[in-house]
Parts: C-alpha cells; sequence; structure tokens
C-alpha cells in the first residue's frame, strides 16, 4: 500500500530526535485519532533552518511524512520552509494512500507549529504563517457510512 | 526473506493439505450438480449429507438443523436478519454486545434503519458480558439476543450457557457467532441453549467461502438467498461441494485433535504472554486472562502505534493485526477495545497474536526478541514517550 519511498523513509528516518534549546518548538495531531508530531527548529540569525529533528507517535504514512518534511526545510530559510507544504512532502514521496492524506497535513501543520514558536519568541511576523490549531482533526467530517 | 512467522489465526489459517485433497476430487472428476437425478451427480447429495453429519455431531445437534453458507458473516446476516423479520409480530427489540464482530453490528444497524430497536450491552474490562445484564435488557417485544462465543480480537470466551439458560426461560432466540470458537473449544448447542449458531470454514484450517448456519428445529426463520429448493429450501444455489467436503474434513480434524491442540497452544499462549509481560514494560494484556480462546494473546504497548508495530514485525518476517485506527482506515480505533475501556491512544497501540497448530515455541521467542527491540525503536521516535518520561524524572 506504500511506495518504495514512503517504506524508506519509515525503515530509516531522516532527523528523528530533539533539539535541547530549540529555537522553535511545534506538536500538533490528536493522541485519540492515533497521530502526533512534533518538530524541533534550529534557526541561525539568518533565518536558516540549520538543523531539524522530530518525534511522532503515529502509523507508517506518519513517520515517512514527518521525515521527508525535516528533510525538506533543512537547510531552507523560514520563508522558504513555509512553502513546504503537505503537496511537496506527498510529492517527494511518490504519493500516499487516500486514507494517509492527513498524515501529510500533520506534517506541513508540525512544521508551521514549530516555526509559529519561532516567530512568537523572536517577535516577528513570517508572511503566511498563522497561529496553529491545537488539534488537526478540528473540523474534520466523519464520513457517513451506509449500511 | 527469512521463515515467515504465521501469527495471525484468527484472521484466517492455512488450509490443511488433508483438507485440499478431500476438496480436490469434486473440481475435475465427481463435478456434478447434486441436485441432478443421474447417479454421477446425484452421488454428492451423499458426500454433502455425510459431512453435514459430522459438523451435526461436533456440535451435539442433528444433521437437518445444520444450513451451509458462504461462510461465517452470511450466517450471521441470515440469522439476524431472518430472525428479526420472522419474528416481527412478537416484537422488533433485539440484543447484543458492544463487542460484536461487525457482521452482527451492521447487520444490527442495518435493522435499526428499518424500524428494529437494538440493545448493545457494555462488557466488563475483560470484554465479558454479565447475563445478569441480558436478563435485565429482556422485554416483552425481545425477539432475539445474539451474543458471540468468543471475541475475535482479545478472545475472551462469553458466558453462553448462562446467558442460554436465560433466553431459554424468557422463550428468548438465542443466536451465538462462533466464528472464533468452533473448533477451538468444545461446543453442545443443547447444554448451552444455543437456537441459532454462525461458523466459517477457513478459521479451521478449512477452505475460504464456506460456512454454516446451525438452525435448531422448530425455529421458524426463512430463507435469505433465493432461487432453489437447496438446503432445505432455507439457502438457494447449488452447492458449494468441494467447499463442503473441505469444511467436512476440516471439521472433522479440528474435533480430532483439539484437546491436545488447545493444551499445547494454552502453554505457548502463557508462555508468550508471560514474556512479553515481564520484559516490556508500559504493556497491559487485553481480555480475559482464564476464561480465553488457547491461542489468542493481544496486548496494548503505550506510547506507540499500532500500525507501525505490524510494518516493523512484517519486515522480520512475523504476520500479525492489530486493532489501530490506521490498519482500518478510520480514525478510530478497535470498538472491542474501547468497549473494554482502554482510552483511544492505549487501543491504537494494540497488537494481536494468534497462534496455529505449528507455532513452535522458538517462533514465540524470536517474536518476542524483535517486538522488544521495535516497541524501543518506536517508543524512542514518540512524542508521547517523551514527555512521560519527562514527567518520570522530574516527579522524582
Amino acid at each position: 500500500m506504500y511506495t518504495e519511498k514512503v517504506m524508506d523513509h519509515f525503515q530509516h528516518p531522516r532527523n528523528v530526535g530533539e533539539i535541547e534549546n530549540a529555537s522553535g518548538v511545534g506538536t500538533v495531531g490528536n493522541a485519540k485519532c492515533g497521530d502526533i508530531m512534533r518538530i524541533y527548529l534550529d534557526i541561525d540569525e539568518n533565518q536558516i533552518i540549520r538543523d531539524v529533528k522530530f518525534k511522532t507517535f503515529g502509523c507508517g504514512a506518519a513517520v515517512a511524512t514527518s521525515s521527508m518534511a525535516t528533510e525538506l526545510v533543512k537547510g531552507k530559510n523560514i520563508h522558504e520552509a513555509m512553502q513546504v507544504t503537505n503537496k511537496a512532502v506527498m510529492e517527494a514521496l511518490d504519493g500516499l494512500p487516500p486514507v494517509k492524506v492527513h498524515c501529510s497535513l500533520l506534517a506541513e501543520e508540525a512544521i508551521h507549529a514549530a516555526l509559529w514558536d519561532y516567530a512568537e519568541k523572536n517577535g516577528i511576523k513570517i508572511e503566511g504563517l498563522t497561529k496553529p490549531k491545537s488539534d488537526i482533526h478540528e473540523g474534520e467530517e466523519e464520513e457517513d457510512e451506509e449500511y | 526473506m527469512e521463515k515467515l512467522i504465521y501469527l495471525d489465526n484468527a484472521a484466517t489459517t492455512k488450509t490443511a493439505l488433508e483438507v485440499v485433497e478431500a476438496m480436490l476430487p469434486f473440481f475435475t472428476e465427481n463435478y456434478g450438480n447434486p441436485s441432478s437425478v443421474y447417479g454421477f451427480a446425484a452421488a454428492n447429495k451423499e458426500v454433502i449429507t455425510r459431512q453435514r453429519e459430522i459438523i451435526a455431531g461436533a456440535l451435539g445437534a442433528k444433521a437437518n438443523e445444520i444450513y451451509f453458507t458462504a461462510g461465517g458473516t452470511e450466517s450471521d446476516n441470515w440469522a439476524l436478519t431472518a430472525a428479526a423479520e420472522a419474528y416481527a409480530d412478537k416484537g422488533k427489540h433485539i440484543i447484543t454486545s458492544k463487542i460484536e464482530h461487525h457482521a452482527v453490528l451492521h447487520t444490527c444497524q442495518y435493522l435499526e434503519k428499518r424500524g428494529y430497536e437494538v440493545t448493545y450491552l457494555d462488557v466488563d474490562e475483560n470484554g465479558l458480558v454479565n447475563p445478569a445484564d441480558v436478563e435485565a435488557a429482556i422485554r416483552p417485544d425481545t425477539i432475539l439476543v445474539s451474543i458471540m462465543f468468543a471475541n475475535n480480537e482479545i478472545g475472551t470466551i462469553e458466558p453462553v450457557r448462562e446467558i442460554g439458560e436465560i433466553t431459554k426461560k424468557k422463550g428468548v432466540l438465542f443466536h451465538t457467532d462462533a466464528v472464533q470458537a468452533f473448533g477451538q473449544i468444545p461446543i453442545q448447542v443443547d447444554e448451552c441453549g444455543i437456537d441459532m449458531l454462525s461458523a466459517s470454514g477457513h478459521k479451521l484450517n478449512g477452505p475460504k467461502g464456506i460456512g454454516f448456519l446451525y438452525i435448531r428445529k422448530g425455529v421458524k426463520i426463512r430463507s435469505f438467498i433465493h432461487g432453489g429448493a437447496q438446503e432445505r429450501k432455507r439457502r438457494a444455489g447449488t452447492e458449494n461441494v468441494p467447499g463442503i467436503a473441505g469444511l467436512g474434513k476440516a471439521v472433522e480434524r479440528a474435533v480430532s485433535t483439539m484437546d491436545e491442540r488447545a493444551a499445547k497452544e494454552t502453554e505457548l499462549r502463557d508462555y508468550l504472554i508471560s514474556r512479553i509481560e515481564s520484559e516490556i514494560p508500559y504493556c497491559r494484556l487485553n481480555g480475559d486472562r482464564k476464561k480465553r480462546l488457547p491461542n489468542n494473546v493481544n496486548f496494548s504497548f503505550q506510547f506507540i502505534e499500532g500500525e507501525s508495530l505490524l510494518i516493523m514485525l512484517d519486515m522480520k518476517g512475523i504476520c500479525a493485526s492489530s486493532g489501530s485506527a490506521c490498519t482500518s482506515g478510520s480514525l478510530d480505533p478497535s470498538h472491542v477495545l474501547l468497549a473494554i475501556g482502554l482510552p483511544h491512544e492505549i487501543a491504537h497501540g494494540s497488537l494481536r497474536l494468534t497462534l496455529g497448530a505449528d507455532t513452535e515455541k522458538e517462533d514465540l521467542d524470536y517474536v518476542v526478541d524483535c517486538l522488544k527491540e521495535i516497541v524501543a525503536q518506536l517508543r524512542s521516535m514518540s512524542p508521547l514517550y517523551e514527555d512521560f518520561m519527562k514527567k518520570q524524572k522530574s516527579g522524582q
């Protein structure tokens, strides 16, 4: 059900771990729904993401999207990092099964949440960045099952 | 890949070689339609009758109370919808439990949309239905109680005999989904007061696509599949002769090896449980410790998610299953694990290992060794574990 790239990032996740005294930390998701992602950013004085780490509780796709998202933002400046959308993450992974698309949204949200934390701490504004939702599944509608 | 360790026997089992051999003649040699007049085909009618007798014998039932179906799901659908229809004059209330298989639960929801009322009984923390709750739920308009013999996820064996006594006393039909229990543990329909019982071939080393519904003589339910006089006009369609031959052989085999198999599996099961409990921290055994199918082990591991666990086990050549939402494509984890009171995040991290007749101790040792490593690895990347450990440290 998963592409080779997803399996590769699940089996060999890049940038797993924590960053002490990180410039920004963001945690999104909901244990109730089975996925939580936390991103740590280390951002230098030129607003370049020097290092990034993640921790994820979730399925194979949740781990793979977190891993890919960290790869995509590493070395970029904070404005470029804003361009890393869930679509970009999915494309980089050669696609996800439809039921797992929410994992890529979660990865995007996690990066944004960490950037928001950084912006708050430093009193700056990042264009296009809004306050992260505390729960990625907010507003999601349950599918109506037919019997 | 190295040896495949198959621990998902509650999902399906390997078809036994003897079963396949018993089926083969009915494909290319004795392929006749049992309803035909000529001897070549009519002989197959005898074959079907013999299998019916074998199955009836295993349940303490009569041969003409066994109706072949396409499997457990069809049997459950038939039992519930046909009973609901046939007894609608008496009432439209049905009692079941929250931990039934979806073949029962979704059929109940179907009936609810058609004017029936269904009571879904709670279970205790081990997944047991309380017979007193069944009795209390019975009303004058109750027509059917459907409680599974044993649960497919957590292996808990329900107090079927006690429930059967109550339904008999109250004059209410009693159906049991015995798909997981039949062939694993002894079942006698009279002793348990069972009026209808669903079972499936492929859970007991038989073929897929064949099962049966036991219907006690006198229970007035009608046909569910229309179009012919097969199965005493109650289940139309040319009989699946190879499937029936295979099912009969599988039942014969399961009954004759039951005691020995159950003893071996119970010992291995308890060995696996004790190794996991003593070697992996923050885990919980789901299901009743004693009233439990001989081959079922179900654990929740805190701070990790089931699908990740399954993929990693798969990479080690181990086949297992999980009650995680991610394996079902919905956001909610297993309804069974929620019904026994597990919080969502713990239910997501569950693992079911179901042993088979050929499971060996060495296999289980390998599984525990892999499991320890995988759980530790997934926890090392879990934000929930990180938070928990920080809390533990600051609490000291």
